[in-house]
């Protein structure tokens, strides 16, 4: 029980998670409608990535920016499977060829790439979900990190790599369906995934599969590579003469994040029922460090709350403001970057924390040991983050 | 029991209260059967007694904005003219726009919004055949309608959407038999951004070169979209010396292909070009004089003559400014709300499946193109132009085909 | 024989295409290399200065064809030099503004830059508008120069490849031969020793930042003789010009230049053999696994983090 408590990051921890939860299992089901939910649920997709780089940025000090490159990795397996499934002969027989999904029949395909055969397995599918952004992450990882590649170049290729893989899937459209992206998705093993009912319940799936997301995370942060990780951040030079293996580890956090995205990415497509490359190239790609930056770059917590409120934020002001948007984007990016380097998570720890500890009557504990989900490091705790905003959840 | 209701009855003679109330119930039965009667409120559409709700879908802002603004204006327009004309069955048009902001999803999330939230009764939008397919499934699941205004690639046709602009057919073929004909084109090379429309279209194009007009495709290329170095691709052409050049180049890359075509020497006293992709929006961008002389095949210029599109373009200098341009697109956006007119009056009704059903076979006169009929297949029945660029940003038309049926599943071409 | 004569020509074209587009990557990335190499800092807004460029290009076009037509066929030189000094004098802003409080946090440059690169490319919508405008480049920019009769060479290749070697030319001498270049050099290599000695390594920085963006603004004003001009242009750019600075590695001017040529004559062949997009998956592709097994890039400095 201790040990489960210390995971969590003690009491904190878990009133923490508590009301993230509450906010996310009961409040936004209760209270928005259908429409709406179903856009949180695809922010929430988002946060799978902005997790992920929580990991790897804010606590192994890897920016990725090509972290689009996995969550459309993930989505178009899963995409690719439904569209299999959408494509049935009953339903594609006005084509030419019945039976394989109609952008490939646009582009005189015959016959089903064999790229595509697998994913008529639903196992295969999921595996591939996991496996295939994994493996790229473990390659680029591998190459990059073992020859100890400085950050900014790690940024730059991984920036390249997602633009290669937008180009070559706008490419190949009769492999991928090109711009367009892979469209009309319908049913998940014959389960109509377009119905209000089938939405709810993938929201919740949603949701549970990003709690494991975060718990896991939060399990890597409190074990002994979380401390590692952050010692390699600040003096990596000092943990590789400790006889530390320092390129594993990053490759390890690399790919845990690639996961996440890869998971995120595939969420996003049963849910919004299509993929596209402009998930996959660059813009999303430091879009969803924005998310990573605004909810605080060392919080797993933080992460979603950014990736709910900029993406909320972004339908709202977009649809009223839509002149303003992108001065207000890049200013609350300029402003997090320069003055909330912990984003709402270290306002929260600098104010709502105290605010928290006198409502529960229970001093707040001096954060020796890493409490992952509030944590500002001792390098980027900012005197500066002294506004008299109030961050609540 | 409210007093203020009650009240005056305490005060009237009892039979005169008898009478009022047998009156008002006969109003309140006539004044039902009238609105039943002359109307589709029964449909869940969001459509009062003075008022129809109709939904604009296009990007506001994003890279596609450039492009989409033009047809946001143009379907304005219209919906301003037929509410100064007394609306639609009695009833004024009112808009709620969204904005798609360039990204597919967002298109299908506020195609949801439009249709489940707003019950609208009609959309009119998108630009792009992404964000079309992307919306697609919407309209068909939630049984909306909507009226698309580019031209695009074909290989479609739904019962929820109306494509006023042309299909690729409509566009490709009349114009090159006409640059068969004319210059003698035996040999072609096809240019495209790489995309669906682009490659669909060369698609089309090299199975009309090779099958009918028994001419060579001597290269085919497509450039990745904001593409802006295009030295090799114009050596190749140098080097193939192709009768005709066909294009199919959008946005930015645009601007970047003919500014370095004409650099590298490539006039049209030297290269026949024939372009699917500019009108006179992209012309300002790329300067009139950088294309001088090169042809595009269109099926509305801004320049037609004739006293509706004299009219059009009147009406909109006068509400959008005299610098503004108008082309193909805009021209095929302003169809969209008066063929709507058109459809729901013959229907007499706003009922989605009504309106659809009446749609076949409706004419508009006054159509600044000329003359369109919707088809069978909800594309329309339209003339294809050929323009000759001019130094000051319009075209010439110099030469017209007859009106061409749409056939947005070619036998024969696929 | 005449076909043997012909694909010599071309032959000679395709290279002088090759070599155009090296300048052009070279232009761009002179700019990037500057500050990378010297700060360390990577600038996402690179390509709003140089779209910053092409609009100063745009406006003073605008304004002689309106005020002085007679100018025309010489304004451009003067927008050139108007261009290094709006993009220059805005970068010295941003510099003090903005990076001057981020250092040792290059990551965080890197966002921060691209936060401002968002609100520019806005404000860019706001002022010019979303669509795509038009410098008129002079009469004597435009065509070619007929070497022989089927040699043909674009006039505006010809003129940003002067541009080119007339910059980088420069940049040589300001960094070798001057007395601002002595300090750059001596706070990359040791920025405290430096600043022990003297050097007020800040104010190298204001410098050398805007000199940067100034050469970004050049590269704008040269580009819209080849390109487009619209908010986003830059960003079409922008990532070219990482790959050019990272592949050449970084504070190696020698380094960045080899990287552009080896990229620009990559991208242009495989043009000449396969479909636009193909090739620039190619090049791209070659560039990243060649990154993979060297990830300092071509010329590396001796020095290790």
């Amino acid at each position: 029980m201790n040990a489960l408590n210390k995971m969590l990051g003690g009491r904190q921890g878990v009133v923490g998670l508590l009301i993230l939860a509450t906010l996310i299992l009961v409040v936004f089901p209760l209270t928005l409608d259908a429409f709406r939910l179903n856009m949180v649920g695809k922010y929430l997709t988002y946060a799978f990535v902005a997790v992920g780089l929580v990991l790897c940025w804010g606590y192994g000090g890897i920016l990725s920016l090509g972290q689009g490159v996995f969550f459309g990795l993930g989505g178009y397996c899963m995409a690719m499977f439904l569209k299999l499934e959408a494509s049935d002969p009953e339903s594609t027989k006005i084509q030419s060829t019945p039976g394989i999904p109609d952008f490939m029949d646009w582009n005189q395909i015959t016959e089903l790439p064999w790229l595509w055969v697998p994913f008529h397995s639903f196992t295969f599918t999921v595996m591939a979900v996991i496996v295939l952004p994994v493996l790229l992450a473990l390659i680029i990882g591998v190459a990059l990190f073992r020859r100890r590649v400085g950050d900014v170049y790690f940024s730059i290729v991984t920036q390249a790599i997602a633009l290669i893989l937008t180009v070559l899937i706008i490419g190949q459209q009769g492999l991928t369906g090109g711009i367009n992206g892979i469209t009309d998705l319908k049913t998940l093993l014959g389960w109509d995934i377009r119905s209000d009912s089938a939405r709810l319940l993938l929201y919740f799936i949603n949701a549970g599969l990003l709690f494991g997301c975060i718990l896991f995370g939060k399990f890597i942060l409190n074990s002994k590579l979380g401390r590692l990780l952050m010692a390699m951040r600040d003096k990596e030079e000092r943990v590789r003469f400790s006889g530390y293996d320092v390129a594993a580890f990053k490759v390890f956090v690399y790919c845990v994040a690639a996961c996440f995205s890869a998971i995120g990415g595939a969420m996003f497509a049963l849910q919004v029922g299509f993929m596209s490359p402009s998930f996959v190239g660059i813009v999303p790609s430091i879009e969803m460090v924005i998310f990573a930056a605004v909810g605080g770059r060392m919080s797993l917590l933080g992460a979603v709350y950014g990736s709910l409120l900029v993406n909320y934020g972004k339908t709202y002001f977009s649809e009223s403001f839509p002149e303003l948007w992108l001065y207000l984007m890049g200013g609350l990016f300029i402003a997090v970057v320069m003055y909330f380097p912990n984003g709402l998570a270290g306002l929260w720890e600098s104010h709502g924390r105290k605010w928290l500890s006198g409502v529960t009557r229970k001093p707040a504990t001096v954060i020796a040991s890493p409490a992952p989900g509030i944590t500002p490091t001792p390098a980027l705790a900012d005197k500066k983050a002294a506004s008299p905003l109030e961050i609540q959840p | 029991m409210d007093s203020r209701l009650t009240g005056p009855t305490r005060f009237f003679p009892r039979r005169l209260a008898l009478g009022t109330a047998a009156l008002s119930l006969i109003a309140a039965s006539v004044f039902s059967q009238m609105t039943l009667a002359d109307d589709a409120n029964t449909t869940g559409l969001a459509v009062t007694p003075t008022e129809v709700t109709v939904g604009q879908l296009h990007s506001a802002t994003g890279t596609m904005a450039i492009s989409e603004t033009g047809s946001i204006q143009a379907e304005r327009l219209a919906i301003d003219q037929i509410n100064a004309s007394g609306g639609i069955l009695g009833r004024q048009i009112k808009i709620v726009q969204e904005d798609g902001a360039s990204d597919w999803p967002t298109f299908a999330e506020k195609a949801r919004k439009l249709l489940v939230n707003d019950k609208v009764a009609t959309v009119f939008g998108c630009w792009t055949s992404a964000s079309r397919k992307a919306v697609l499934p919407v309209f068909e699941k939630e049984n909306g309608l909507l009226y698309y205004p580019t031209f695009y690639e074909g290989l479609e046709q739904s019962k929820n959407v109306i494509y006023t602009g042309q299909e690729a057919t409509q566009q490709i073929l009349a114009s090159l038999d006409w640059i068969a004909k004319t210059k003698g084109a035996k040999t072609f090379y096809l240019i495209g951004s790489d995309y669906i429309w682009p490659r669909t279209s060369m698609k089309i194009a090299r199975k009309h070169i090779e099958n009918v007009l028994h001419g060579t495709v001597v290269g085919e290329d497509y450039y990745p979209l904001g593409n802006t170095q295009f030295g090799s691709l114009i050596n190749k052409v140098k080097l193939k010396k192709p009768d005709v050049v066909f294009a199919a180049v959008v946005g930015g890359s645009n601007v970047a292909f003919y500014k370095q075509l004409k650099a590298a020497g490539v006039d049209s006293t030297k290269q026949t070009l024939l372009t699917l992709s500019v009108t006179e929006d992209e012309l300002l961008g790329i300067g009139g004089e950088n294309m001088k002389g090169f042809y595009a095949s269109m099926k509305y210029f801004q320049s037609l003559d004739n006293p509706n599109n004299k009219a059009f373009v009147e009406a909109f200098k006068a509400k959008y400014g005299k610098d503004s341009v108008m082309g193909d697109v805009t021209q095929a956006a302003y169809l969209g709300p008066w063929l709507w007119k058109a459809a729901v009056e013959k229907a007499g009704s706003f009922d989605v499946d009504k309106v659809v059903a009446a749609s076949p076979g409706i004419e508009l006169k006054t159509a600044p193109e000329g003359y369109v009929k919707i088809h069978e297949n909800h594309h329309l029945w339209s003339k294809t132009r050929i323009g000759e660029v001019q130094a000051d940003g319009q075209f010439k038309v110099v030469y017209e085909s007859e009106l061409i049926e749409p056939n947005p599943f070619p036998k024969g071409y696929q | 024989m005449e076909w043997l004569s012909e694909f010599g020509a071309i032959a000679a074209m395709q290279g002088f295409n090759g070599l155009s587009v090296f300048c052009v990557l070279l232009l761009m990335a002179l700019g990037l290399a500057i500050i990378f190499g010297q700060m360390g800092v990577i600038n996402m807004a690179h390509g709003e200065f140089l779209t910053i460029g092409a609009y100063t290009t745009y406006m003073l076009s605008t304004l002689v064809q309106t005020w002085c037509p007679w100018m025309q066929p010489y304004y451009f030189f003067f927008a050139i030099a108007l261009s290094f000094v709006v993009a220059g004098a805005i970068g010295w802003v941003v510099e003090w503004v903005m990076i001057s409080r981020l250092y040792h946090r290059p990551l965080d440059t890197l966002l921060a830059t691209w936060g401002l690169s968002l609100v520019m490319q806005q404000a860019f919508r706001s002022i010019f508008g979303a669509r795509e405008v038009s410098a008129n480049p002079p009469e004597w920019l435009m065509g070619a120069v007929n070497l022989t009769d089927a040699i043909e060479i674009p006039r505006n290749g010809l003129f940003v490849m002067g541009l080119t070697v007339l910059m980088t030319g420069g940049i040589f001498l300001m960094l070798y031969r001057t007395r601002w270049g002595l300090h750059v050099r001596a706070t990359v290599q040791n920025r405290i020793m430096s600043r022990a000695v003297g050097i007020n390594t800040r104010k190298v920085d204001r410098m050398t930042f805007a000199l940067g963006c100034g050469v970004a603004g050049v590269a704008g004003a040269a580009f819209t003789t080849i390109g487009s001009t619209g908010p986003t242009a830059g960003s079409l750019y922008i990532v070219d010009t990482f790959l050019v600075v990272v592949f050449g590695g970084a504070a190696s001017l020698f380094g960045t230049i080899a990287s552009a040529f080896a990229i620009a004559q990559t991208q242009s062949l495989s043009e000449f053999f396969m479909s636009g997009s193909m090739a620039k998956v190619l090049t791209l592709s070659i560039v990243i696994l060649i990154l993979l097994m060297r990830p300092q890039g071509l010329f590396a400095s001796k020095v290790r983090k």
